[in-house]
């Protein structure tokens, strides 16, 4: 092995495939080509690669053990605690990957008659009954393959209502100054100026400025309630009532819905059209960033125009139906991340009414129970009951020659991944902690200690806690130098060192 | 120091202008530097010939974490871009105030130039700033420290 | 049922350390108004083992590819996938780890996806890629929208040959955006490029996918050179099996090129969740939209990989963002980058062989009129006296998934199918598919 890489020094520890291996080099997958015509008698040579892409040549235990290698060196939640804030870091539970890898769901061809695939009909279907009853919404698409691009959907369903309704003068969406990048980003990408509505002191939207701001051009006002800051908001009905007085639609994001299982729901306190994670409230795997799944679901009046197709029930029977005039199309090909529906129904399945009552109960006493082990230590903005997850300020820390980075890589040297940090903006060197229902008073305890030990340290040893972590296979990168002289690729050596 | 034969804008541009020419050099202060920290890319949209507007945005400059508009402090026609800045993002951290010059124009009205601070005003103004983000850190410190 | 761990000790414990008598009190701060009173209309909870055996019988009533022999392509593959795919894909530490944000703790999710990249450029014969897209259709939308913006233009060229849903992806993602699209007409199964270079003026982009909808190889030097006659950019859709054998779209000149890695070990899952890929030339680097891997040191000077150039990103940029894109697919791009390890160069042009071969044995044995002559990759379309799916309902009693019917998108192709074979369709699969077509499409 030659763990000396591009940049000059020895790797984290795992050379690239592309660095192991030798030419010719593969495991037996396929059978010989056929006798008879071969590749260059059935196609031109025009059409065809003078030279092979350079992949990897690697025997299969090599491969193996170079991602089996490579998986040590990642934090998951099956190896350690994942506070992430907004992330919904919760076990990911194996029977949902066992539903999902039946042959019956994870071989089925997405254009096959829709005879041969009623029992994944049937899912799709009472998903978005489900989701439906879980949001307080009247219809569901299960078509966008992620939260970003269920807001991107919600977003187009209330632009063609406006439209349709003869109104296409709103062109302004309000988002609190809270929100979450993707928001403001959805906005621009369906043609829709953004508003940035302040929040108060107490974290709430800023109602003053809400009204100075909503008007005529007021397409919608989209919020993410519990807020990204965790906690409630409040006056939710009259924000719902001043911003539908105005003619404008309310959106939420529904990042947060972990919060609000059984307990309250969107379309009971005003909301429009929402999407859902299923890869956050839902419990399907985040992969390393993705596959997700973003389902949106919205009231009567803004159902004509979901994107096709739709899903219909004839008496026992399923199909799709393309017959909506006035839908705004299609979303993504086919019908969605069809595996995570059958993972997020699983789910639900297994749940019931009274079990998702019970995830949005330890995942709220879960985050005041660690709210509640860091008063003292650290700042907290906003000292009340929170929901599923609260923010705290790394202030006093700074104080001490130290950042909130800092904490959050001292961390990793407890096994813990530490918390969301810098977000929500409007919070001074943030850190967002989200617990989870399904970690245990043990684990919280010990994640608590760990935060109180890094407070101290950072006066006793604040150099130590500056230079974390200690522990991790590699250590702090240099950032300036990958976004300057960026290399995304591996190049093959010069000839001359081969 | 900053240079006194300058002006300052809010948003931490300076121009420095040779009236008699009507042409003037733009760049951002030693304070938008330090306030960005690790740059890494400079991108400057205008080409030479053509003209930009006050307050229009005239490119971006990039840190690794933030992004930032730089913006017009007075309007005119280009007739130089820094191309060798672009190429040399860091000159920036040494020399904001002369190699670190990014567009330069030819302009008509001296009345914008009016509008933007002296070096002496811009301190003041900086002062300022860092008052209000101590008692910002103060407010929340208050609340709960023992 | 549920997963929440706490005992009732758990819970007084905890909550004596708020300091609030009750759970239900830490949901006070949601007004009485507007709280949920009864509890939610779901079934009844079902345990694990109750659960196993629902979702067996849910999965019952489909009949997918593991029981009937198909030979149905038209965007989605059924191709042989190693075995250790599911094995290494599927370990926790890949399964169950976020975004690799904290890039210390994230080192293998950071170099698999380095490892991607550069697979997906030496696929394409392009300069970057970046970690994947939601799919191959949201892939495309967001090269037209690189294209939009590089070129200020705001109309986009769309062969008619590009996958139906891309197109539809299009049309409902740019219609937003004030961007024409202008699709245009197929000759003989190819994307005609003698009118393209005076269509292609003021064009934002030509978009053409190879092997085209009908499985057709498109002429991309071509294309190419039309659409940069007109001063527009080159967008090729592409296959990532046909790579292992076919010209690149970077060696014929295109400027960017998408598209689906299903094909590279990634279930067919009724569509979905899959992985897009977008390559580039290095000119478009900083306006990549998604997420992107760069190689670093580390303080020791230790090379290491990281989330890079995140700036263009949403998360930074909010509203100024060319794309709102958050999430990648590296799950599947893991699948698609073990995939192709296993493969190695050899395998991969091996599998795209295989899928020649075996089609062109199917286009030989299958009755009816083949519509086109151009040639063709692993798909083709045939002529029948009867309604495709009258013939389809008849296959699937006979245990095959027939084609797909051109005519649902293509009004021209009354009574035609789309055959596809890969390399898992045995020459005895053929012989038997062949010979139940001659009964029933006769």
């Amino acid at each position: 092995m030659s763990p000396v890489g591009q940049s000059g020094g020895p790797s984290n520890g795992v050379s690239l495939l592309f660095e192991k291996g030798s030419p010719g080099r593969s495991g037996a997958y396929l059978p010989a080509p056929d006798p008879g015509k071969g590749l260059r008698d059935l196609l031109p040579a025009a059409h065809l690669r003078p030279v092979p892409p350079r992949l990897p040549e690697v025997d299969e235990l090599g491969v193996v053990r170079h991602f089996t290698e490579l998986s040590r060196l990642n934090f998951s939640i099956d190896g350690n605690f994942y506070p992430l804030g907004s992330c919904t870091m919760k076990y990911n539970p194996r029977i949902n990957e066992e539903a999902a890898a039946l042959p019956g769901f994870a071989a089925l061809h997405p254009f096959q008659p829709e005879e041969e695939a009623q029992g994944s009909l049937e899912l799709m279907h009472l998903l978005e009954r489900h989701l439906a009853e879980i949001g307080g919404m009247d219809a569901t698409t299960l078509q966008p393959a992620a939260g970003a691009q269920g807001e991107l959907t919600g977003l187009m369903l209330i632009k063609a209502h406006h439209k349709d309704r003869g109104e296409p003068g709103r062109t302004e969406v309000l988002i609190p100054d809270s929100a979450h990048g993707t928001n403001p980003a959805s906005c621009t990408l369906c043609g829709y100026k953004t508003v940035t509505v302040k929040s108060t002191s107490d974290g709430g939207v800023d109602l003053d400025d809400l009204k100075r701001k909503l008007g005529a051009k007021t397409a919608a006002m989209m919020i993410t309630n519990p807020s990204t800051l965790g906690l409630f908001e409040e006056r939710i009905e009259e924000i719902a009532a001043i911003v539908h007085g105005a003619g404008a639609q309310m959106y939420m994001d529904g990042a947060n819905m972990n919060a609000l299982l059984g307990r309250a729901r969107p379309g009971d306190f005003g909301i429009d059209v929402m999407h859902f994670n299923l890869h956050k409230t839902f419990s399907t795997p985040h992969g390393g960033g993705g596959p997700g799944s973003g389902p949106v679901a919205c009231r009567k009046h803004l159902e004509p125009y979901l994107p096709v197709p739709r899903i219909v029930r004839d008496g026992e029977r399923f199909r799709f139906d393309s017959t909506h005039p006035k839908s705004i199309g299609r979303v993504k090909s086919f019908w969605g991340n069809h595996g995570m529906h059958v993972r997020a129904y699983a789910y639900i399945r297994h749940h019931g009414a009274e079990g998702l009552r019970q995830v949005s109960a330890g995942a709220v006493l879960n985050a005041n129970y660690l709210l509640a082990r860091m008063r003292g230590a650290y700042q907290i903005p906003y000292d009340r009951t929170c929901m599923h997850e609260f923010v705290l300020s790394g202030n006093r820390q700074k104080k001490q020659g130290l950042r909130t980075l800092d904490i959050a890589k001292r961390l990793l040297d407890f096994g813990f991944h530490p918390p969301t940090i810098y977000f929500p903006l409007i919070v001074p060197e943030c850190l967002m902690i989200e617990p989870t229902e399904t970690e245990n008073r043990e684990t919280l305890d010990a994640f608590a200690d760990a935060m109180l030990r890094i407070a101290e340290e950072c006066k006793s040893d604040p150099e130590k806690v500056h230079r974390a972590p200690h522990t991790m296979p590699v250590k702090r990168l240099d950032e300036v130098r990958a976004a300057k002289q960026p290399v995304l690729r591996w190049h093959p050596p010069p000839p001359a060192e081969r | 120091m900053r240079p006194e034969d300058a002006r300052y804008s809010e948003t931490h541009e300076w121009v420095r202008a040779n009236d008699k020419k009507k042409e003037a050099s733009i760049g951002i202060t030693d304070y938008a530097v330090k306030q960005l920290s690790d740059l890494v890319h400079l991108e400057l949209t205008p080409k030479v010939g053509d003209s930009i507007e006050p307050g229009a945005p005239f490119g971006e400059i990039e840190s690794v974490k933030t992004v930032a508009d730089l913006v017009a402090p007075i309007g005119g026609q280009v007739i130089a871009v820094n191309e060798d800045l672009v190429e040399n993002v860091d000159t920036l951290k040494t020399d904001a105030f002369d190699d670190g010059w990014m567009i330069k124009v030819k302009y008509s009205e001296s009345k914008d130039l009016d509008e933007l601070m002296t070096a002496k005003e811009y301190k003041e103004f900086l002062d300022s700033l860092e008052e209000e983000k101590e008692e910002e850190n103060e407010k929340v410190d208050d609340d709960d420290f023992m | 049922m549920g997963y929440v761990p706490h005992t009732e000790h758990d819970i007084r414990t905890m909550l004596s350390a708020i300091g609030i008598p009750s759970v239900d009190r830490l949901f006070d701060c949601i007004p009485e108004r507007i709280r949920l009173k009864r509890p939610l209309d779901l079934p009844p909870p079902l345990a694990e083992l109750e659960l196993r055996r629902h979702m067996a019988h849910l999965a019952a009533k489909n009949r997918s590819t593991a029981q009937l022999r198909s030979f149905l392509g038209a965007g989605a593959y059924d191709h042989f996938v190693p075995a250790i795919v599911d094995a290494l894909a599927s370990r926790g530490e890949f399964l169950t780890a976020y975004t690799p944000y904290q890039a210390e703790a994230s080192q293998g999710t950071l170099q698999h996806i380095f490892e991607f990249q550069t697979m997906m450029c030496e696929l394409t014969g392009l300069d970057v890629a970046n970690a994947s897209h939601y799919d191959g259709a949201t892939a495309l939308w967001e090269a037209a929208a690189m294209a939009i913006d590089h070129t200020g233009r705001r109309k986009i060229v769309v062969s008619q040959l590009l996958h139906p849903h891309y197109r539809a992806v299009l049309r409902s993602m740019l219609q937003h955006l004030d961007v024409q699209i202008l699709e245009i007409a197929h000759a003989q199964g190819l994307t005609p490029t003698s009118m393209l270079r005076d269509i292609c003026a003021g064009a934002a982009c030509v978009i053409v996918q190879n092997p085209n909808f009908f499985g057709i190889l498109e002429d991309l030097p071509a294309v190419a050179e039309a659409a940069h006659a007109g001063g527009a950019l080159a967008v090729a859709c592409v296959n990532p099996v046909a790579l292992g054998i076919l010209r690149s779209p970077g060696e014929c000149g295109f400027d960017l090129a998408c598209g689906e890695a299903q094909p590279l070990g990634i279930p067919l899952s009724f569509g979905g969740p899959w992985a897009g890929f977008l390559a580039a030339r290095k000119e478009f680097l900083r306006a990549m939209p998604g997420r992107i891997v760069g190689e670093t040191v580390d303080t020791d000077g230790r090379r290491a990989f990281v989330l890079t150039l995140q700036t263009r990103e949403q998360h930074i940029r909010r509203e100024k963002a060319s794309s709102n894109i958050c999430t990648n697919q590296a799950l599947m791009a893991l699948r698609a980058t073990v995939t192709l390890s296993a493969l190695g160069p050899g395998g991969l042009a091996r599998m795209a062989e295989l899928c020649v071969q075996r089609a062109h044995l199917l286009a030989e044995k299958v009755p009816g009129r083949p519509v086109y002559k151009a040639p063709f990759f692993h798909e083709f379309a045939v002529e029948f006296q009867k309604p495709v799916h009258e013939i389809n309902r008849r296959l699937i009693e006979k245990g095959f998934l027939g084609g797909y019917d051109l005519h649902r998108d293509y009004h021209d192709h009354r009574n035609t199918m789309l055959l596809c074979c890969t390399e898992k369709n045995s020459p005895e699969d053929i012989e038997a598919f062949a010979a139940a077509l001659r009964e029933v499409a006769r």
